[in-house]
């Protein structure tokens, strides 16, 4: 590995009562490139995502940010680090407005600065084509526009590390279309974890997948490799992946 | 730049209002607005805590009572003037809900309404059981010796108006100011959706802790007003009823608005005010009307104007 580890995860282990949702699950992210994360329902792939970025206190493990162990920290801490993170259940603040919800994303960097503040969401909202909605309240957008809108949330803290949770699902297929242009966009300058049931979207953006199954580690590779592996196979894709 | 000036244009409307309302009314309800603008302090406090940032405290009356026994018995047990003597209560108030916040907002939701109702309990008890000095139920009278500033006695009726009046704009001014900052902005987010904001890299805990204090001491100005302006300290407004009525000035004005804490307790005294004037049983009326409201403007009077069309409304 030549890349730069911006963030590892070693033997990170959750057990709730006697289930055991991870076990030792290892895992870097380099710099600039995007890793998926996929594995069946209940793999523990929120688990994992929800202990690297502090939501979730791991049973026993460590998480390393830049070479630093960040495992002690708060989740607050992780994202004023330069981590963002999008929910798979889509979190944004619905009684405000949509330029709202993205200043409040911005504020954090930016809230000191009122002009650089008023640019960077009004920046992120055309980047992700959201400008003419800005006063729109959120709650009202549709199912699809909410979606984007959390991303764009994501995008607006100039993360180092984006994590994002099962983001294209229930968006349209030219949304996701439109999800995938958006990511080969930012990466390069950002780091992507992304956790993807959507074999299309892996294929397309992925520089690198793991699969996780029953919380551990089944594979790691390139889509290619991880395509070809027979115990995957067997796991997950089945034997005609709707790639 | 309208949409940004408009809601200045409505706050120092309002208060030129109020200045003139003191030329015309008659000396009744000159009385009536000097108690009201003291409440409406009250009221803006809790505002800040239950409007903006969510937390619904059922034990607001700790800190009204906190500034009002804060700046009654240290004028009475120390003779301090008017000014130290309300910088005491400010401390005091905001020293409480210092402690009671950073014990209280480890719980949140029905746990958190609980736990401020029994804090609330517990200082009402303490201001029983010290009853040497609180003379309990019963309570103390502010001396008129000891409301003077400046050469100016507070007891007098024009001098009452014009000090709450210049109490409650600086209270007033100061909220609108604090809502539409970053800080502002951060409570309203964690109102709208805590874990978002966490998320979102913000010191959760910090913010509540501070919307905690700052309430707390808003609260307790009112309450030194009160003691000051009107020369009584007692133990009922310690009591249960006085953690309620800011809940029911806040919702009935509009929960979440800069000046839904005013229309709401100009609202609530007169609505008791009419009401007891008709009937003894006016308490029954003030519950109707409040029932109706509830049904059919649940966000309240300002809050419903908001949603109906004065979407500007700050």
């Amino acid at each position: 590995m030549a890349a730069v580890n911006v963030l590892e995860a070693k033997g990170l282990t959750k057990i709730y009562g006697g289930v055991e949702a991870n076990v030792d699950v290892d895992l870097h992210l380099d710099q600039g490139k995007i890793t998926a994360l996929i594995g069946p329902n209940g793999a523990g792939k929120s688990t994992f995502v929800g202990m690297i970025s502090g939501r979730i206190a791991p049973t026993r493990g460590t998480v390393y940010f830049k070479g630093r162990d960040i495992s002690q920290l708060p989740a607050h801490k992780r994202m004023q680090l330069g981590m963002a993170y999008t929910f798979q259940i889509t979190s944004i603040f619905p009684g405000l407005s949509v330029y709202d919800n993205v200043a409040l994303a911005a504020g954090l960097r930016l809230a000191h600065d009122k002009q650089a503040h008023d640019a960077k969401v009004h920046a992120v909202l055309d980047r992700i084509g959201l400008d003419d909605r800005a006063d729109q309240t959120a709650g009202d957008l549709s199912y699809g526009h909410q979606r984007v809108l959390e991303i764009a949330m994501g995008l607006a803290q100039e993360p180092e590390v984006f994590i994002l949770d099962e983001p294209t699902q229930g968006l349209s297929e030219t949304e996701v279309d439109a999800f995938i242009a958006l990511m080969k966009s930012i990466a390069g300058e950002t780091t992507i974890l992304l956790i993807e049931h959507n074999m299309r979207v892996v294929a397309a953006l992925a520089d690198h997948v793991t699969v996780l199954d029953q919380g551990r580690v089944l594979a790691s590779g390139t889509f290619a490799e991880i395509h070809a592996n027979d115990a995957v196979q067997a796991a997950y894709l089945g034997s005609t992946p709707h790639a | 730049m309208m949409a940004s000036r408009k809601p200045l244009a409505l706050h120092l409307g309002i208060l030129a209002l109020l200045l003139v309302l003191f030329f015309v009314l008659p000396a009744y309800h000159v009385g009536a607005f000097s108690r009201i603008m003291v409440l409406a302090i009250y009221a803006m406090g809790y505002n800040l805590l239950f409007g903006y940032t969510g937390l619904l405290s059922l034990g607001h009356a700790m800190f009204f009572a906190a500034g009002m026994y804060g700046f009654g018995l240290t004028t009475n047990l120390t003779g301090f003037s008017v000014i130290p003597a309300f910088a005491s209560a400010m401390l005091a108030a905001g020293l409480l809900a210092l402690g009671v916040g950073y014990l209280a907002l480890r719980t949140a939701g029905v746990a958190f309404m609980i736990v401020t109702l029994m804090f609330a309990q517990t200082v009402y008890l303490i201001i029983l059981y010290f009853g040497t000095y609180t003379r309990g139920d019963e309570g103390f009278v502010v001396q008129q010796a000891q409301r003077q500033l400046a050469g100016i006695d507070l007891t007098t009726e024009t001098a009452r108006y014009f000090t709450a009046f210049i109490l409650f704009s600086v209270c007033f001014l100061a909220m609108a100011k604090l809502v539409q900052m970053p800080f502002g902005k951060r409570l309203i987010a964690i109102r709208e959706n805590e874990e978002r904001a966490r998320m979102l890299g913000y010191d959760v805990a910090n913010l509540k802790l501070r919307a905690m204090v700052i309430s707390g001491v808003f609260s307790g100005v009112a309450g030194a007003s009160y003691a000051l302006l009107f020369g009584y300290v007692g133990a009922s407004f310690a009591g249960v009823q006085y953690s309620i009525f800011p809940l029911l000035w806040v919702l009935l004005g509009g929960a979440g608005t800069t000046i839904g804490p005013l229309i709401g307790v100009i609202f609530m005294f007169y609505l008791i005010d009419i009401s007891s004037g008709w009937t003894n049983a006016y308490m029954l009326v003030a519950g109707i009307v409040l029932v109706l409201l509830t049904l059919f403007a649940p966000q309240g009077i300002v809050g419903t104007l908001r949603k109906r069309g004065v979407a500007w409304l700050p």
